[in-house]
């Protein structure tokens, strides 16, 4: 019989997401020893955009251009709301602390304080989000002046069509103008890929060759839109040596997934918080949690897709951020759905008949997505009775209940926020 | 002015029996208008098992509609090959099940002319592991499974080949009589909003559970009921041969395989009207639960869509489950009713469409006084090349095999290149269509593979802004009408996977895109 490895930490947080980063982020800021654990993340899905809040009351399509108003708004009608959970202050407190730690790395963003910025999507809608990262910040003022602009996409990189996006957003940006050129650097195959993309305009000569490729058709454009393939470990970098070259402002749009932005703030955040000395257990999962009499936890460590364990965390706290289903914090059988680790009582429709709507885009938004974890003031998972399940268990992000963060438009700013509020309730137990 | 477009004969319905009749019409030599509200098999004929009946599912309460199966079950074989595969046929059955009825099963069959033989229960768990291992009793008939998508896209193609137009998306509103006839038929197209008018000598009404409704707008009446019946197709293929239980038509006890997967249906559910035909959470539950008891691993397969057809009815219904109605069909010429130039074709099932057809174009002849026989006895169903996207597993063979090297995989899941979309999309304008997303939809395994459209409807949508195929904002309502094609099959099998992929498409078009937000720009049904 092989021994299985034990580690121990005061914290333990489940799930490398936006919510499990944020934690991160806030445990190291307060010298937490901290083990996250995690496989790939929601991340690579991101657009690089963070939400704080945008839409509400859901099925009114009413875009708030005043984020804090929403959340006030929000949280008068709907107290169960996670974001009821925090003081305004404390949120706003949570979205500079986060947003400062991202304008120390690789990936800074730019926002307004007190106002949503309206930013572009690659099939040409436009959306409201909250603070932007620097390499698209450009489209927005773009999109906001109506400046003369060029759209570049490029032959071989399929679902980002300039003209489509062009085409979406003329009624309101007359002066938007799509150009379609092959991609200088590319490889033999025709299929492009962001990532690849990415990576060989890190390279001066690739830069300088798609420079070429654009400067004949500039003309009177004053922005100059791409994919969101600016590189991958430097984007500033890229960016304003193409600026320089072409002489524009350069801003990219963020492509469908895995996104070069998904993959930049991972990649930024995992740098960052290994620096500051949280230990990170890549691509593992947590398989297996028991409560021993010292009211420590025991955590199973495997490989993704397997069930037997390999290592095993003794940890006095857990911080659950392991998202819903996608992130597999929750599991929808075809019965019911069950938090699958500690065996927490999930609220949820009493009838799976009621967890979708007929339409996919019913502006009410979907009674499952309502479904999730019930918490306390104290971020504490809490049972029938409202009383928590164990007091050194808490939880944050997207596997709470009583929230729709993609129709409300609030999924990172509810990921930081709660993040933020479990580290500060759970340091009080530590 | 409106346009007025002028034929012999016009028949209303996309789907199995209305291509019959058009391509039947068309061998004839007789000049057609085929017009469907929305696409092609958009009921019933796209909602089945895609059953090639052997009869024996007929043989205790129907033996003509058991012969009439078993005589067109051997044209079609020859006459359709590329739309069919001869899997064979079980009929099984477990632990429990009606012992008479298993005791009188070989004598039915054998009265009706239908071979059906014995199988040891060792050989048939041999040829279909997956089989329960409460099985008591075998018997093997001729089953097939056929493509329906394929049977009519080909028999349509070979209508138009011939000369017979066909109008999608064309809705028939208002029936214009003077005295005993229909003068003209008014349309509207629903795309374009566009108004248009038919005059034919002849009206065929091959509208399936829609017939009653169709006749009432002409003035005219014939009695149709519904009865609901849903499907699941399953992400794998579950048998090589189609198992029917051995019992009385009951629900989910027919499993047919085709292609990569396996439908398993279906439920009986009567219904008062046509609006809302969509599967629920609770037929689909007795859908697995019942059919688990066959086929145990039904329990814990995943499924990939769930779908729902109306049957239409004749005879006002059966005592005790309207399976037990006849499934033979009815030709009603509304002579009858004071119309001349208006007949019904209703009822039936797919198996016997080319049946259906011959009798209405014979009767059409008579009316119109052509004498042509009927040719479509003889003449083989051509493997048009424009169909082959639409059949499973041809577009991964296609890639392995011969693609350009500038092609590009749009639909990832069923590999289906942009080539293909673009001959498509050229087909469509052969005819003089506007290509939609839904309609490449239809005509190729786009959005049919595990992403159910979450990312293929992006690239589809890209690609056609780039051929100037889509513009300005009609981007948005075609990936939103696309998605929600997809996730009316969907909605009722969302767990453990499936959930999980429905997040993730809601992340995307919700979450990132916004769509949801988006004012509807144009119908979706």
């Amino acid at each position: 019989m092989t021994s299985i490895k034990k580690i121990s930490s005061d914290l333990t947080i489940i799930g490398t997401g936006m919510a499990g980063m944020a934690a991160a982020c806030f445990a190291a800021r307060h010298r937490i020893d901290t083990i996250q654990i995690g496989v790939n993340s929601g991340l690579i899905y991101s657009s690089g955009y963070l939400d704080l809040m945008g839409i509400h009351p859901m099925g009114t399509r009413l875009s708030w251009n005043n984020p804090w108003q929403a959340i006030d708004q929000l949280t008068t009608d709907n107290p169960d709301h996670p974001y009821a959970r925090l003081r305004k202050t404390e949120i706003k407190t949570a979205m500079h602390q986060f947003l400062d730690f991202m304008n120390t790395t690789e990936h800074p963003y730019v926002f307004s304080e007190n106002k949503n910025t309206e930013v572009l999507t690659p099939v040409g809608t436009v959306k409201q989000t909250y603070a932007v990262p620097r390499s698209m910040w450009a489209g927005a003022v773009a999109l906001k002046e109506r400046q003369p602009c060029l759209v570049v996409d490029f032959v071989g990189l399929k679902a980002f069509s300039a003209k489509q996006i062009a085409d979406m957003l003329m009624p309101r940006w007359p002066r938007i103008r799509p150009l379609r050129l092959n991609f200088p650097s590319a490889g033999a195959s025709v299929d492009l890929y962001p990532e690849q993309m990415a990576r060989s305009l890190e390279t001066e000569e690739n830069r300088i060759r798609l420079a070429n490729a654009i400067k004949p058709h500039i003309g009177e454009a004053k922005a100059l839109g791409l994919p969101a393939i600016l590189g991958l470990y430097t984007p500033s970098a890229v960016r304003q040596h193409l600026e320089a070259l072409l002489g524009v402002k350069i801003f990219e749009i963020p492509t469908i997934a895995p996104s070069v932005p998904g993959m930049r703030f991972k990649e930024t955040m995992e740098k960052a918080l290994f620096a500051q000395n949280i230990h990170l257990i890549p691509q593992k999962r947590v398989l297996s949690a028991e409560i021993q009499q010292n009211d420590h936890f025991l955590l199973g460590v495997g490989e993704h897709g397997s069930t037997s364990v390999d290592q095993i965390i003794e940890t006095r706290g857990v911080i659950l951020a392991g998202g819903r289903f996608l992130g597999m914090g929750l599991r929808a059988g075809r019965k019911k759905i069950r938090e699958p680790l500690f065996g927490l009582p999930v609220f949820q429709p009493e009838d799976r008949a009621l967890w979708h709507e007929d339409d996919f885009f019913a502006a009410r938004g979907h009674r499952i997505n309502q479904a999730g974890l019930e918490i306390d003031d104290a971020f504490r998972p809490v049972d029938a009775d409202g009383k928590p399940v164990y007091k050194n268990l808490v939880a944050a992000g997207s596997i709470l209940a009583h929230q729709d963060w993609m129709r409300q438009k609030c999924g990172a700013g509810l990921a930081i926020a709660t993040a933020y509020g479990a580290v500060a309730a759970i340091r009080k137990t530590l | 002015m409106k346009k007025t477009l002028q034929t012999q004969v016009l028949v209303i319905g996309g789907g199995a029996t209305g291509a019959g009749v058009a391509r039947d019409l068309a061998l004839r030599g007789v000049k057609c208008i085929l017009v469907e509200k929305k696409d092609i098999n958009a009921g019933a004929s796209g909602a089945n098992h895609g059953l090639l009946h052997s009869g024996a599912r007929y043989v205790s309460n129907d033996p003509e509609s058991a012969r009439e199966c078993r005589d067109e079950n051997r044209l079609l074989k020859q006459l359709a090959p590329d739309c069919i595969e001869e899997t064979g046929g079980m009929f099984v059955a477990v632990e429990g099940d009606d012992e008479q009825f298993i005791a009188d099963f070989q004598g039915h069959c054998e009265k009706a002319g239908l071979p059906c033989r014995p199988m040891d229960i060792r050989d048939a768990k041999d040829a279909e592991p997956a089989l329960s291992d409460k099985t008591i009793a075998v018997y093997a008939v001729d089953d097939a499974s056929i493509d329906p998508f394929k049977l009519v896209l080909e028999n349509i193609t070979d209508a138009q080949k011939l000369g017979c137009k066909f109008l999608r998306h064309s809705e028939v509103v208002k029936f214009n009589r003077q005295g005993e006839k229909i003068k003209s038929v008014d349309l509207i197209n629903n795309n374009t909003g566009a108004a248009f008018s038919i005059e034919a000598d002849i009206i065929v009404n091959a509208s399936g559970a829609w017939a009653g409704q169709i006749a009432a707008m002409a003035g005219a009446h014939i009695d149709v009921l519904y009865s609901k019946g849903t499907l699941l197709i399953t992400h794998n293929r579950i048998s090589h041969h189609v198992v029917n239980r051995l019992r009385p038509p009951g629900d989910a006890d027919i499993l047919v395989p085709g292609g990569t997967v396996s439908i398993i249906g279906t439920t009986s559910l009567r219904m008062e009207s046509l609006d809302q035909i969509r599967p629920t959470v609770s037929e689909v539950d007795r859908i697995v639960d019942e059919g688990a008891a066959m086929m145990p691993c039904l329990e814990t397969t995943r499924y990939i869509r769930a779908y729902s057809g109306v049957r239409p009815l004749l005879g006002g219904g059966g005592k005790n489950d309207d399976r037990s109605v006849t499934r033979g069909f009815d030709l009603v010429d509304h002579a009858r009713d004071g119309i001349e130039n208006l007949i019904t074709i209703t009822g039936g099932k797919l198996t016997t469409f080319r049946l259906m057809a011959e009798k209405t174009a014979d009767l059409v002849c008579r009316r119109i006084n052509v004498s042509a026989p009927c040719q479509t006895r003889k003449i083989p169903v051509i493997s048009a090349h424009e169909t082959r996207w639409a059949v499973p597993g041809f577009s991964p063979k296609y890639w392995f095999k011969e693609h350009d090297k500038n092609d590009l995989l749009l639909c990832e899941c069923e590999m289906v290149p942009q080539s293909a979309v673009q001959e498509i999309v050229d087909y469509f304008d052969i005819f003089d269509q506007q290509p939609d997303m839904r309609g490449i939809g239809k005509r190729s395994r786009i959005g049919k593979g595990s992403c159910q459209g979450n990312f293929c409807s992006l690239r589809i949508a890209s690609f056609l802004y780039d051929r100037d195929l889509l513009a300005a904002d009609q981007g948005a309502g075609e990936i939103r009408s696309f998605i929600n094609e997809r996730w009316k099959g969907q909605r009722c099998l969302l767990w453990e996977t499936p959930v999980v992929q429905a997040e993730l498409q809601e992340a995307m078009h919700c979450g990132f895109f916004g769509l949801e937000l988006i004012p509807e720009n144009r119908k979706e049904s």
